[in-house]
């Protein structure tokens, strides 16, 4: 169980960039943090993993409290995350140098499998799209065994058609692997497709709007009357959160 | 092929020019290739040339490996601390414009003269070149691959060793290759003033013992072709793999 709650302000300037967000997310949750760009999204993403501090409040992971950056909480970053001077193989083994030899080649195999890039083990970077690159840091994360994802625009800079198949990707690793997810995005698709709770955050200084539960099964289908209603839904609470 | 062969045939071409040129001029004012060429054959033949080239390769070689052994280590560390960068970047920025030359008289005073001068120019012609070089290399290693380091938990050595280092290393190789072509045209100056011997030594010996100009000539192409091989050399470390994507696809 993941007990996520946070209070605090961020002074750049003295900027208030969150505001008194708490919210409790629970073991294996997929959760997309909506909200208008520029509200502080990332800024509560790396927050939540340990990379900044909150100016007051805490962030606490199974009764333990935040303090840094820690492997059981990976962060994959929307681009340039993956290591250019390491292969495929190098970079999904990056936080293995503990295993044994054996454990990690086995390690790097299953996951270069999950994320669908055989063929490429020894490619460096600079011969993989952009879409690759992306499976690539998801690889590596998950290779850690982390109990916490934390995706910042994973797929921002993507074409719309490589996003729409990485979604479903994305999709089909959490089912396999079942981690806790927390997505940051500002495409309303994206968060109902892939979302159990969307989280609709106000401009700055962030405030929690709104929480949106999404109640179908997967696979989803994008046509439902339900889905479309959601979708509806969440439009117009993000109209709201432009206005507010 | 025959486009590597280009740039061959047009020195060749200008060669003949040259030659030409001292036929129908047949003054003091510089030798012909052919005679150049003839005084190469003979440093060869008296084995001085192979003893200059050592010579010169040996105060470059250490001196450019000192340097870079204290200057890549503490332009990492300068650099990563944006505080020890306040305070160290106006004493570079005041001690690099001076000319490694100007440091002569004080190299003889220390040192005397003798290889240990020469070896100490080129170290500090090369020293705050490369200070620069791996201060602002750090300076330009992007936050992410910071933050996956920090993300995966490694150990500060570990962080050094497999984070930091690869991303520098592209910067560090192209501020490694400028520098050794500022070692390379400072040993010829030290040369000239610090010791008697190598190709500095050998130009300047030359003119003084009977104006032998043809070695003069000699001497520069030796440089010249050495220049271009150390070069090449550096180079190539370019195309190792881990370090390609730091450079542009050629």
């Amino acid at each position: 169980m993941d007990h996520v709650r946070k209070i605090f302000e961020r002074d750049g300037n003295s900027i208030s960039v969150l505001e008194d967000i708490s919210l409790d997310v629970r073991n294996g949750e997929f959760i997309c943090l909506v909200g208008p760009s520029g509200c502080g999204k990332s800024t509560l993403l790396n927050v939540m993993g340990g990379f900044l501090s909150p100016t007051s409040g805490s962030v606490a992971i199974d009764g333990e409290t935040v303090q840094g950056p820690d492997p059981r909480r990976i962060l994959v970053f929307q681009e340039r995350g993956v290591f250019p001077w390491l292969t495929v193989e190098g970079n999904i083994g990056f936080g293995l140098s503990k295993l044994s030899d054996a454990e990690r080649k086995q390690r790097i195999a299953h996951y270069v499998q999950l994320v669908r890039l055989q063929g490429f083990e020894h490619s460096y970077p600079s011969d993989l799209s952009g879409g690759m690159k992306q499976r690539l840091q998801v690889a590596r994360a998950l290779a850690v065994n982390p109990d916490i994802l934390y995706l910042d625009e994973p797929f921002g800079a993507l074409d719309s058609v490589t996003r729409f198949i990485m979604r479903g990707e994305l999709l089909r690793i959490w089912q396999t692997e079942r981690r806790t997810i927390i997505f940051v995005t500002h495409d309303i698709d994206e968060a109902v497709q892939l979302a159990d709770r969307v989280v609709v955050l106000s401009s700055r200084p962030a405030k929690i709007q709104d929480v949106l539960t999404i109640d179908i099964e997967h696979p989803r289908n994008l046509s439902s009357p339900r889905y479309l209603e959601l979708r509806d839904q969440l439009a117009q609470k993000i109209g709201l959160a432009f206005s507010a | 092929m025959l486009v590597r062969l280009r740039p061959v045939a047009f020195i060749l071409v200008l060669l003949v020019i040259w030659q030409i040129a001292i036929s129908s001029h047949p003054g003091q004012l510089l030798p012909g290739p052919w005679q150049t060429l003839r005084g190469i054959g003979d440093l060869l033949q008296h084995g001085l040339l192979l003893k200059y080239v050592v010579a010169s390769l040996f105060r470059v070689t250490w001196g450019f490996l000192l340097a870079a052994a204290i200057a890549i280590p503490l332009g990492l560390t300068i650099g990563w601390y944006s505080r020890a960068e306040m305070a160290f970047n106006p004493l570079v920025q005041i001690f690099r414009p001076i000319s490694p030359l100007a440091w002569i008289p004080i190299a003889i005073l220390w040192f005397g003269v003798g290889d240990l001068s020469a070896i100490f120019l080129i170290f500090v012609g090369c020293f705050f070149s490369l200070l620069l070089t791996a201060m602002s290399a750090v300076h330009n290693i992007p936050d992410v691959y910071i933050n996956v380091g920090r993300n995966f938990g490694l150990s500060t050595p570990a962080f050094i060793y497999r984070v930091l280092y690869p991303a520098v290393a592209p910067q560090l190789i192209v501020g490694l290759r400028i520098t050794l072509g500022i070692a390379w045209l400072v040993v010829v100056a030290a040369e000239m003033i610090a010791v008697n011997s190598g190709l500095g030594f050998l130009i300047v010996d030359a003119r003084n013992a009977g104006n032998r100009y043809d070695l003069v000539v000699a001497g520069m192409v030796v440089i010249g072709l050495i220049g271009l091989l150390l070069d090449l050399a550096m180079r190539s470390l370019e195309q190792v793999k881990s370090f390609r994507w730091g450079f542009p696809e050629n």
